[in-house]
């Protein structure tokens, strides 16, 4: 579909001629420069919300890959009993590096690049609310990334890893005080994770802005993509949780720099407050980060099963309720730190209570795909292994609600196990899921589809080898954390298969890689639509120009390309 | 499951019996084969082996000393069993789903020819959504009350009079246990008494930290429980089985959290009272020369040896030292030989101790090795 005029049902064209700056020609919208410097010029001083969207994603697939190299050495050291691979010293830090990127640098920032490059086309609009804070909130994601880092080198030196932080990613008081934490390692800590909040609280409400204000006409909010809408309750989670985290790391730092006692526990400050300010951010952080998983499955399932989502308004309705279950639930990472029996109770019940909406959202997708034509692309297998891997995870998140068991399974390997099912089994699966879908859209080229499939399957099997037998350890008693293990606890094989799990996982994340540089160059030419999708977002080319549409659309449904498609069947009469 | 039952045993439907069944059902399915089409065939014999492969990996769990799946002491038997409640719960939730997400995959995924038209477009039924809200909560509500009565009885207990105290102290990476009954302080193995159920007598920790905030967990015997500075919890165990229980920190405090392995000693109340009774006494020392070095050196600032001047408080206390099986807090048997590399050099089992190598010589190695090895 050309760039041009786009027109609508229920709607005329507006003709809107495009005004850009006549520097040198341009090649679907963008102005191609000479040289090289010119090139990466205009990429920092961008404020066009698809190549933020882009170098988010870039630089979180950079920091994916640094942590799973962290991963590795983790699971090296672990593979065998009393293994000497790595110091204790230096495990503790890579640990901790791994926990805290994947959060941080890799979680947070893709999902938010993809929220940046998808939302204002999805909603037809030419940019963010706010441009400029967009691109200041990008960079200073990218310096708190760039600042942990950095703590490798500075410090004491490369020698002993640095003075990487090692005090684990929730980094409990008194642990991280001047006397238990000497040198800089903690600060690198506290003040890269400050750094980049203030990234994540622009980018917050940016979405919010954007998904409130800029959206074109017709389009209501029940007619918003269930993606835009997910990214709305996951920002108003954002602007909640991250400000208690900001203000539990300010406190920390006066605590360690100007003489304050919030978490000095020999001067009568609490180590209880921490925990009560970390995982008051921490668990609604849980859901920023699964909330736009279900967003791209929102949308892939869909279009691949060739059918409407089942059940909009219910959807909508359970992402909004769980929203606000989510910022009731913190406590549950705190059963055993000796509350009342009547806190246990309270926080077992609103655990629970995440499972009814969330339960919703796994019965809404199988009824979608219920009836359908199901085509399995990569981007629809990697979103229906998300569907079954999400529900174990969520049915072990349920086991460790009932809090005389998770008296038990708390902090041991089967928490861990738990948490990476829904890391990776359900918001890493459908990143994949979304990066196959939505490559076309940004470069123009399709990703290899044999790859990707060689992709999925060896990347499954080595999940499946790594995270399914990592829950029996917990059983057993593994706590986590812990840098080597006694030979005689009956561990020694369960590590040794979780271990080889996953050598598989690096090994399809190499095929991956190789396969978004190789199609970069020689993938196959996607145009516009190549899922034969409904969302507004295909209606432009691909990559789109820089202002997306040419005329702003006009919508009559929630599948407005469905419309184009089926003037005789508008979605608009079952709506 | 039967009281007789072993630790760790798993309900009678995952033991090995279970397999040869499963076996011939597998091959039934091979004679099926003949008539059905090969794919079912090979769905069940992928089936049979991943079941048995889970069991055999359940199998090899039972002998283990810090499995969850514990009867040998309360609370660890009250959260064994609603484990199973809420395992059957779970195991029950996947089946249905499951099978239902699978057989939409399977069914209505595209044929050959299914590219001419698009499939019947269905937004969506308020009553089925009704029917998946509603099912989804009555099961939250069987399971809250399950938990919360639970939870009431393992934290709301009321303690008898005839318990014994204890109160235990985290350390970086040490524990320490002292006895307000009877007067003693002792290190990183916990001896109790085996609780009669007919006149229990269980144990009453006091928890607290020196330092960092740790955990204590021995799974056999009860859930954990952080030791917070400044925050002083309370836990208690009745265990029924005499044995040793082995656990360890489950709160990441440091360096050497790994290594900061704790024992539970359950004996019968003769053992127990015998060993309280040494405890009690002062360390009767003979070997004059290795005591000097011992006092002379910093040892003494961190070590005390009831009955002498070393009154240290900071490491483990040492005046009963050779009762217990392992040092560094378990990270190495107690043997005079490994107390000597311990001495010498800490690095050696425990690369992050606070306990500093005092380069000693060789000589005054051996004399305070001779005189820890009397501290009976």
């Amino acid at each position: 579909m050309s760039d041009s005029a786009l027109p609508m049902p229920g709607g005329g064209v507006r003709d809107v001629t495009p005004e850009r700056p006549s520097t040198g020609h341009t090649v679907a919208g963008y102005p191609v420069r000479e040289t090289f410097l010119e090139k990466a010029h205009s990429w920092v001083v961008t404020v066009d919300h698809k190549k933020l969207g882009i170098m988010y994603i870039v630089y979180s697939l950079l920091f994916l890959v640094v942590a799973g190299i962290e991963a590795m050495v983790i699971r090296i050291q672990l593979a065998v009993p009393h293994n000497t691979f790595v110091s204790p010293q230096v495990y503790n830090r890579v640990f901790t590096m791994h926990g805290t990127t994947m959060v941080f640098f890799v979680g947070m920032p893709i999902l938010i690049g993809f929220a940046n490059y998808l939302i204002p086309l999805m909603i037809g609009a030419r940019d963010m609310a706010f441009p400029r804070l967009n691109a200041f909130s990008f960079w200073m994601t990218a310096l708190g990334g760039i600042l942990l880092y950095y703590s490798f080198i500075g410090g004491v030196g490369l020698s002993n890893a640095g003075s990487a932080p090692d005090v684990g990613w929730f980094a409990y008081a008194p642990l991280t005080s001047k006397a238990f934490s000497r040198g800089h390692s903690t600060d690198y800590w506290a003040l890269s994770l400050t750094i980049s909040g203030v990234g994540s609280i622009g980018a917050a409400i940016n979405m919010i802005a954007t998904t409130i204000c800029m959206r074109c006409k017709g389009m209501t909010m029940f007619r918003l993509p269930l993606l835009a809408w997910l990214y709305v309750v996951q920002a108003a989670l954002i602007l909640v949780a991250i400000g208690p985290l900001t203000a539990a790391q300010i406190m920390l730092m006066v605590d360690r720099y100007l003489g304050g006692h919030f978490f000095d526990t020999q001067a009568g400050g609490s180590a209880y407050i921490w925990m009560h300010f970390f995982w008051i951010f921490g668990h609604p952080e849980v859901y920023v980060l699964v909330l736009p998983a279900f967003a791209f499955a929102n949308e892939i399932i869909p279009t691949f099963s060739r059918k409407a989502i089942f059940g909009y308004p219910a959807m909508v309705a359970a992402s909004v309720a769980i929203g606000f279950v989510s910022l009731g639930v913190w406590a549950h990472h705190m059963f055993t730190v000796g509350m009342t029996s009547v806190s246990n109770a309270f926080f077992a019940l609103s655990t629970m209570l995440v499972a009814v909406p969330t339960g919703i959202k796994i019965f809404n997708w199988i009824a979608t795909m219920w009836g359908g034509k199901i085509r399995f692309a990569t981007a629809m297998i990697f979103c229906v292994a998300f569907v079954f891997q999400f529900l174990i995870s969520g049915l072990t998140g349920i086991i460790l609600s009932v809090a005389p068991v998770d008296w038990q399974l708390h902090n041991s390997y089967f928490v861990v196990a738990h948490f990476h099912y829904v890391l990776v089994g359900g918001i890493l699966f459908t990143i994949f899921g979304a990066i196959y879908y939505w490559y076309p859209k940004m470069t123009g080229r399709m990703l290899d589809e044999k790859l990707g499939k060689i992709h999925f399957w060896i990347f499954l099997i080595g999940f499946h080898l790594t995270f399914d037998f990592m829950h029996i350890p917990g059983f057993l008693g593994m706590p986590r954390h812990i840098y080597t293990y006694e030979p005689d606890r009956g561990w020694n094989t369960l590590n040794m298969i979780v271990s080889c799990g996953a050598v598989f996982q690096s090994v399809a994340i190499a095929i991956f890689v190789y396969n978004l540089v190789y199609s970069y160059f020689k993938g196959a030419e996607a145009g516009a639509d190549p899922w034969d999708a409904w969302t507004l977002e295909w209606a432009t080319t691909s990559p789109p120009p820089a202002y997306n549409f040419a005329t702003e659309p006009i919508v009559g449904s929630r599948r407005p390309l469905w419309d184009l498609k089926h003037p005789d069947d508008l979605d608009s009469q079952w709506e | 499951m039967g009281d007789e039952s072993g630790p760790g045993d798993l309900p009678p439907v995952l033991k090995d019996e279970a397999v040869p069944n499963l076996r011939s059902r597998d091959d039934r399915g091979s004679e099926a084969a003949v008539v059905f089409p090969i794919k079912r065939h090979a769905l069940r014999g992928i089936a049979a082996v991943l079941f048995s492969a889970l069991l055999s990996a359940h199998a090899y769990a039972i002998p283990q000393g810090t499995s969850v799946f514990s009867r040998d002491a309360t609370p660890a038997s009250g959260s064994f069993s609603l484990q199973l409640f809420v395992y059957t719960i779970t195991i029950g939730i996947f089946i249905v789903v499951g099978s239902l997400g699978a057989y939409a995959v399977v069914k209505f995924r595209a044929k050959p020819g299914d590219e001419k038209a698009e499939p019947v477009q269905i937004f969506g039924s308020n009553q089925i959504e009704l029917s998946w809200t509603i099912i989804p909560v009555l099961i939250v509500v069987v399971l809250f009350l399950t938990t919360a009565r639970m939870i009431f009885a393992i934290q709301d207990t009321h303690e008898p009079g005839n318990s014994i105290k204890v109160t235990a102290i985290g350390h970086q990476f040490w524990w320490e246990f002292q006895y307000p009954q009877y007067g003693f302080t002792t290190a990183n193995e916990l001896h109790v008494p085996v609780s009669d159920p007919k006149d229990p007598t269980p144990t009453y920790l006091k928890l607290g930290s020196a330092d960092v905030v740790h955990s204590f967990w021995v799974p056999r015997l009860a859930g954990k429980t952080d030791m917070i500075p400044g925050h002083p919890n309370e836990m208690w165990i009745d265990p029924s089985k005499p044995g040793m229980y082995e656990g360890q920190c489950s709160q990441f405090c440091g360096t050497e959290h790994a290594k900061m392995l704790l024992r539970v000693y359950v004996q019968s109340r003769t053992d127990f009272d015998a060993w309280v009774k040494n405890q009690q006494t002062d360390a009767v020392a003979t070997e004059e020369q290795g005591k000097r070095v011992f006092e002379s050196q910093a040892c003494i600032n961190c070590h005390a040896v009831k009955g002498t001047i070393a009154n240290g408080r900071y490491g483990p206390d040492l005046t009963h030292l050779m009762s217990r099986d392992t040092i560094a807090a378990g990270a190495a048997e107690n043997t005079p030989d490994n107390l000597r590399r311990w001495v010498e050099n800490p690095e050696v089992f425990k690369s992050g101790s606070n306990m500093p190598a005092m380069n000693l010589t060789p000589e005054q190695l051996t004399q305070v090795t001779a005189y820890l090895a009397t501290l009976k």
